[in-house]
């Protein structure tokens, strides 16, 4: 109860420091947008040179990519903390959260939150529709009740695997590069994974789960295919809490090493 | 004066140096991501042998050397000056006895003297040894290939200092700057060789100078570009190169009229 407070609070905040800077929203949302657009130009582009990507027709690749969106978008709004490492740890903010009774990571994830993101879920969800009905996929109110469940394992995958990222900065004092990085990987889930070679599918799928993040939860609503992807579908939830439990815990350890920057 | 310009130089490159344990991770990352373009364009082609004039095997060695040359020319300039901005240091580098913007391009050569030695070298070794690569056989290429990468980071951080220097004029650009490394991966070449594109967007590319950082080099070197053409294609480098130095004078006249620090 005391946390949906705070969040209310952050958000009056949020609202308060934006309007200030009231362009600047906008042209963060034709930002995240232009993000998007650009996979999906990719994604046109390749489609217009071969008529099947693995196995894998441009509608569903879309469709998946449609899907990938929504997680994606919920990701952004609440775990956005792409430059913890510098302000947190080398300009010593986190001591100013420590001194809060608060939850660490909630503190640092909601002064971070970013509605505008949401907009990209929003656009993916439409963008998914336009593929379902193309496709003529069957559609049941059951459909729905799943998408739910499965975005938000979804979400959870992706924000464990951040907070995992982000508390790299406790243990090791230089500002590390890989955030950066591993948001170049994350875009080889939106992919079928089955035209990777076994080694990165299997990191893709197990080791940085990417792949249940994209290809594997969209697969369920689509026709299935040889390797059958969609089996593993429902494992998203089990996933995310298994990915965002091990996040958290990695966080947690973190915190109680960390000895401020000194400064 | 030119001597301190060079102290900037080194005192990035000696910076860079200290943290150069976070360039290991990034170079495994590279080739983890050179690999998923390379398996993800093996599907693509299937079973034909050459898109868009691209070979199999030369669109191997484009992913690769893409990718490697976007690992020495990226930088975040736009983003250093526009911290530097908006947290208001910047009143203090204007007052010093030096030209800002030039000082930023050096620190920006350090840190990729830094980026070429320490990680697209390295790197591009390692992935030979991954994926096959086709290496140029010809020394010229080679040599010419260096000097068109010089202009790949002059024109990538002219872009960057451009975008950095948005910041005075609506101080808080964090959009720009996402929008700006997005557009300049895809429309670079990095992702997709410009070739690829539909044929309006093709000719639209034609006359912007992103291609000229990575499309055109990584072209040349995959030998897709014969090597008459090669001397056109650094033409035009340097010609974006001058053209570019236009828009950041005006900007940089424009933003120091109307720099206004928010405390500092």
């Amino acid at each position: 109860m005391r946390y949906a407070v705070l969040f209310w609070e952050y958000i009056k905040n949020y609202a308060k420091t934006r309007l200030t800077y009231r362009a600047d929203f906008w042209i963060e949302v034709a930002s995240d947008l232009l993000f998007q657009f650009v996979n999906l130009i990719f994604i046109l582009v390749v489609f217009q040179h071969t008529p099947s990507l693995g196995g894998w027709s441009e509608l569903e690749v879309v469709f998946v990519y449609g899907f990938f969106m929504i997680p994606y978008g919920l990701f952004s709004t609440f775990f956005g903390i792409w430059n913890f490492s510098e302000r947190y740890i080398v300009k010593g903010e986190m001591d100013r959260v420590l001194t809060r009774p608060a939850h660490s990571l909630f503190q640092v994830l909601f002064e971070n939150i970013d509605p505008p993101s949401m907009v990209g879920s929003i656009v993916g969800a439409g963008i998914m529709a336009y593929c379902w009905t193309q496709m003529g996929l069957p559609f049941h109110l059951t459909d729905l009740l799943l998408m739910l469940v499965l975005v938000v394992g979804a979400t959870l995958i992706y924000g464990g695997l951040y907070t995992a990222l982000n508390a790299v900065s406790f243990y090791s004092d230089a500002p590390t590069g890989i955030v950066p990085l591993m948001y170049n990987i994350q875009n080889y889930g939106r992919y079928p994974v089955n035209i990777y070679n076994k080694l990165i599918r299997f990191v893709l799928t197990w080791l940085l789960p990417f792949a249940f993040v994209g290809v594997i939860p969209a697969s369920y609503f689509l026709e299935k295919k040889s390797d059958d992807l969609s089996q593993l579908a429902l494992l998203t939830p089990v996933m995310g809490l298994i990915v965002f439990g091990l996040g958290l815990a990695f966080w947690n350890h973190g915190v109680k090493k960390y000895r401020g920057a000194g400064s | 004066m030119m001597s301190a310009y060079l102290d900037f130089i080194r005192i990035r490159f000696l910076m860079m140096l200290a943290y150069r344990v976070n360039y290991y991770s990034g170079i495994i990352i590279y080739a983890i991501n050179i690999g998923a373009y390379y398996f993800l364009w093996q599907a693509i082609y299937g079973e034909q042998e050459s898109l868009a004039g691209f070979t199999v095997p030369q669109m191997t060695t484009y992913i690769a050397v893409s990718w490697m040359a976007r690992a020495f020319y990226f930088n975040n300039l736009d983003r250093e000056i526009a911290n530097e901005i908006r947290d208001g240091s910047v009143a203090v580098q204007l007052i010093r006895p030096y030209n800002y913007l030039f000082v930023k391009m050096m620190q920006g050569f350090g840190e990729g003297l830094f980026r070429l030695l320490l990680f697209m070298v390295p790197g591009l070794l390692i992935v030979c040894l991954i994926f096959p690569v086709q290496l140029p056989a010809d020394p010229v290429v080679w040599l010419l290939y260096l000097v068109m990468l010089l202009f790949s980071f002059l024109i990538n951080s002219q872009i960057n200092i451009l975008t950095g220097l948005f910041a005075f004029f609506v101080e808080n650009n964090e959009g720009m700057m996402r929008m700006k490394r997005v557009m300049v991966d895809l429309f670079s070449g990095v992702v997709v060789p410009i070739a690829f594109f539909p044929g309006w967007l093709k000719s639209t590319m034609e006359w912007l100078p992103f291609q000229a950082i990575t499309y055109l080099p990584s072209s040349v070197f995959t030998g897709r570009t014969p090597l008459g053409e090669a001397g056109g294609v650094l033409g035009l480098q340097v010609f974006w190169f001058l053209l570019l130095l236009l828009p950041i004078w005006l900007t940089w006249r424009a933003a120091r009229k109307r720099l206004f620090v928010q405390g500092g």
